[in-house]
């Protein structure tokens, strides 16, 4: 499986209160979350971001509260990867949990920009930035979450077992 | 090799004589918690399920807070939803508006969260129950669909840090100004993935509800919980809100810990969070002139009794500063009537105050108190994130009951020496 798109670059502490503000959290349904994805931190990123778009952040992306509409939202959106420095605890479990592809690679998150053109193979963990003709290799997912990826999220995952 | 107090609840409950950083376990749950904002998300997974009855009814608790009493149509249709789903599945711990209060005040209330549990819940701050002794974290909805059947949850046993609590804290410094300095120190991703481990000579001197505070913001640290030993406080707290047989877990003394820290409790300040990262702190006397529109205290961090009589202490006798709008919210209904029981609540309305019903309301920028485009607000909660209170352009600065209440007085941010406290 890969991901290719156009990178929005993020810094760090991106917290769940910007994914999707809790003044939209009255809503549950994927659709309408996505509509106000990141809307506090970048307004026109739901205007801007194409299906298959990636997200590039710093350290500790997602931390705060445990919404699990924030990983929705971002997915919902047409995002198909968060790569980034260091992800907040929560944020981790649940975008694996709802099967949003999320790996943690300093050096990428170091070397991309804002609109690089990045491919990621999510089975080799290799991330390659076509515009600067750079790669870097992702930290893998231990076996037991790679299970729960590949039956697309923790309730396949149960339903199977 | 030796093991944390939370690896050592952990091991306990995965049926294991010995667990390791790093190692992934599944442990049985004592209780799963969800609130009125991520319930519905779960229940809604949990139809996609194979199995669809709980595990065990009395080990669910479903506390609607966030947006309760009901704030709009589309969160009543939630709160409906958890209403529906609680009657359905025979929940016995379902919490309706008249009963509730804050899920991280109520829960240990009601005596569901007792030492040696290992506990998740779909809300951050379910980390607060490790005051008490128990390995409690929070997860999402789907973990929470998966814990309500399964009745257990998958985790990666956490390292620890150590923070050592020495000394006596000087009058008006609570569990809010360690935290805060303490989180200030490390940053917001200092404790990232791993446990907060309190020790030291300086708990003694913590009450039950300062330490639920220090617990309870151990998430905004990054950790993935915080825990305290068990001593006699907690003993008696326990024996006096729980039926349930609780079990105290010590940290073996060749327990691993990937840092320590000593915190002199004595030598500690009030301290105030900055927009817009509870990392963002200053000692109240580094502090210049800083005007303000709001305070609001209460929350699932600062409103508990403790927290309300310090405040009344400060508001007592005074008025608030004209044009300021101060909202106080009791974490929990009898939480209320012991304040109305005390006084407390008499204090704040003559002073000027608008009390409000048991909701996390403000906190998160649902209702009751959000703020406009460049307003300021002082407020006993936990996170000071852009847009959380309200306008993207509106500044929270978080601070313990104390400051909180002085600040109301002055309308800048204030210790209470300032009033000759």
């Amino acid at each position: 499986m890969k991901a290719n798109g156009r990178v929005f670059k993020f810094k760090d502490n991106v917290d769940t209160d910007v994914i999707i503000p809790a003044r939209y959290l009255n809503s549950s349904d994927p659709a309408e979350l996505a509509k106000h994805c990141m809307e506090d931190i970048d307004k026109d990123f739901v205007n801007k971001v194409k299906k298959g778009d990636i997200i590039v952040a710093n350290k500790n992306f997602g931390c705060g509260s445990s919404r699990e509409h924030a990983p929705i939202a971002i997915k919902a959106a047409g995002v198909s990867c968060v790569i980034a420095e260091t992800f907040a605890r929560i944020f981790y479990r649940n975008a694996i949990n709802i099967g949003l592809p999320i790996i943690e690679c300093p050096e990428a998150a170091k070397n991309i920009e804002e609109g690089d053109e990045v491919e990621v193979d999510f089975d080799s963990g290799i991330i390659y930035n076509k515009t600067k003709g750079t790669s870097f290799k992702g930290q893998a997912f231990p076996e037991f979450m790679q299970k729960i990826i590949a039956a697309e999220g923790l309730i396949n995952y149960i339903n199977n077992k | 090799m030796g093991m944390t107090m939370t690896q050592k609840i952990l091991a306990a409950h995965a049926g294991l004589k010995e667990v390791k950083a790093g190692q992934l376990i599944e442990a049985d749950l004592d209780l799963v918690l969800g609130n009125d904002i991520t319930s519905p998300v779960a229940i809604h997974e949990m139809e996609k399920m194979n199995v669809k009855t709980v595990f065990d009814r009395h080990k669910i608790a479903l506390v609607p807070d966030h947006f309760v009493p009901n704030k709009d149509i589309k969160s009543a249709e939630h709160c409906k939803c958890v209403r529906e789903f609680a009657c359905k599945h025979e929940i016995s711990n379902y919490f309706e508006v008249g009963e509730m209060g804050i899920e991280h005040a109520l829960l240990p209330e009601k005596g569901l969260t007792v030492a040696g549990d290992v506990i998740i819940g779909a809300d951050s701050h379910t980390c607060t129950y490790g005051a008490l002794g128990a390995f409690s974290t929070g997860v999402g909805s789907t973990d929470m669909a998966a814990g309500m059947v399964t009745g257990k949850a998958w985790f990666k046993v956490p390292s620890a840090i150590k923070f050592v609590l020495t000394g006596k804290p000087a009058n008006w410094v609570s569990g809010k100004d360690i935290i805060l300095h303490i989180i200030g120190m490390i940053g917001v991703d200092g404790a990232l993935y791993k446990s907060m481990e309190f020790v030291g000579d300086g708990i003694q001197y913590l009450s039950m509800d300062d330490r639920f505070t220090i617990a309870n913001m151990a998430i905004e640290a990054g950790g993935k919980n915080g825990i305290f030993p068990v001593d006699e406080l907690a003993k008696d707290y326990m024996e006096t809100h729980s039926k349930r047989d609780y079990v105290v877990y010590e940290a073996d003394e060749d327990a691993e810990y990937d840092e320590t820290y000593v915190i002199e409790l004595d030598k500690l300040r009030p301290t105030v969070a900055f927009p817009h990262l509870p990392e963002n702190t200053k000692t109240i006397d580094e502090v210049e002139d800083i005007k303000i529109d709001q305070v609001v205290i209460g929350s699932c961090t600062n409103g508990r009794i403790d927290d309300l009589r310090i405040a009344a202490k400060v508001l007592a006798g005074r008025k608030i500063a004209k044009g300021l709008r101060v909202i106080i919210i009791p974490a929990t209904q009898s939480i209320y009537l012991q304040a109305i029981d005390e006084g407390l609540i008499q204090s704040f309305i003559n002073a000027g105050a608008v009390v409000s019903t048991p909701t996390c309301g403000p906190c998160l920028g649902g209702y009751m108190g959000i703020l406009a485009e460049g307003e300021r607000c002082v407020s006993t909660t936990n996170r000071n994130f852009v847009g959380r209170m309200g306008h993207v352009k509106s500044e929270i600065y978080l601070a313990s009951p104390a400051v909180a209440a002085a600040s109301a007085i002055t309308g800048k941010i204030s210790g209470p020496e300032e009033l000759g406290l």
